[in-house]
């Protein structure tokens, strides 16, 4: 079995920063944050780069949309021992809307030209939570989907995967072509160390226009407002048992 | 000094000093420290000697790489799967 399989990995704000949101509630603070791999992108990279070691797949594409920036990530899942990359240019206000719906477009478009078997994705973004990508990116090219797993073997034109659902694990049998997402307990992902960032740079990475693959990016979707969570509120420290029922009994909880 | 080990240490401590940059205590504290570790073993001249401090330092890299991972597997877990029992 030798193939293709095409890794979606998406830049976000990265996991230990503290999310500030704009005063005028139109999104988040983006402009010098620091921004890296969505964690759960990596650790479908990882699944890739692991199949292929096992040869039982023969090139990982990584695709990544967004501004030039994006770059910066590709070559991150380079380093991490993905073959070649994909940049699809998405920039400005189309950038600012992209969203599940568009992704999976191209990554259902980029998927049929490159003639993948298997499509591997993050089960969700962490800055935008919508865990629906893969799902629409399966609908869109009428594939099976395998999603959540946490467990991925391929057995000859089929995939078997353990799917963490709620209170335990399912496991299924897809056949190939098919989308996967990754949840978190899939592998370890690999660190990008800098031999490997500095041998990635030679490794090519293909700049691909939407219109190129006829995707088109309007999306009916209006951000109304974006806020902060509720602050957690100040507890109060309370002297005798006595106070503490009386308190208790204040808030209505006995 | 054109000892053949020398790449490999300057190619160590290029590393270490790549990692170092997300250390959660700060990139300056790691760097200090690195610095000072380096220097303490410069007057090193052994090469057998030399190299099991290369090893130590390569041992280093694998812990910082296992706490990164650690780090982020845990603050993901925290997040999305805090109503689990472990």
């Amino acid at each position: 079995m030798s193939s293709r399989v095409l890794v979606g990995v998406k830049r976000v704000i990265d996991y230990a920063v503290k999310i500030r949101v704009k005063p005028d509630r139109s999104g988040v603070v983006t402009d010098g944050v620091k921004h890296s791999m969505n964690p759960f992108c990596e650790i479908a990279v990882e699944e890739a780069v692991k199949l292929r070691e096992k040869k039982l797949i023969k090139e990982v594409v990584v695709v990544s949309c967004g501004p030039q920036q994006v770059m910066e990530t590709i070559r991150t899942a380079l380093a991490m021992g993905a073959d070649r990359g994909i940049h699809v240019e998405v920039t400005g206000k189309e950038y600012e809307t992209l969203g599940p719906l568009q992704v999976s477009k191209i990554m259902a478009a980029l998927a049929k030209k490159e003639e993948a078997k298997l499509v591997i994705l993050g089960k969700q973004a962490i800055d935008d939570d919508c865990n629906q990508t893969g799902q629409m990116t399966a609908a869109l090219l009428d594939w099976p989907q395998g999603t959540f797993a946490s467990e991925v073997t391929i057995d000859g034109d089929k995939i078997k995967i353990v799917r963490e659902i709620d209170g335990g694990l399912e496991t299924i049998q897809i056949n190939m072509p098919a989308v996967v997402t990754a949840d978190l307990r899939l592998n370890t992902p690999r660190y990008a160390t800098l031999p490997n960032i500095m041998k990635a740079k030679k490794k090519k990475i293909a700049n691909v226009k939407p219109a190129d693959l006829g995707v088109d990016l309007t999306s009916r979707i209006e951000t109304v407002s974006v806020d902060d969570p509720p602050q957690r509120l100040a507890g109060v420290k309370v002297e005798t048992v006595d106070d503490l029922v009386a308190k208790l009994k204040e808030a209505g909880n006995i | 000094m054109a000892n053949p080990l020398r790449s490999e240490v300057v190619q160590l401590y290029k590393n270490l000093l790549y990692l170092g940059r997300e250390y959660p205590k700060g990139a300056d504290y790691f760097r200090e420290r690195l610095r000072a570790a380096f220097a303490k073993n410069k007057d090193v001249q052994d090469p057998d000697k030399i190299k099991e401090l290369i090893g130590r330092g390569e041992f280093v890299v694998k812990e910082i790489e296992a706490l990164y991972y650690l780090r982020k597997y845990r603050a993901m877990k925290k997040r999305y799967y805090e109503n689990e029992e472990s």
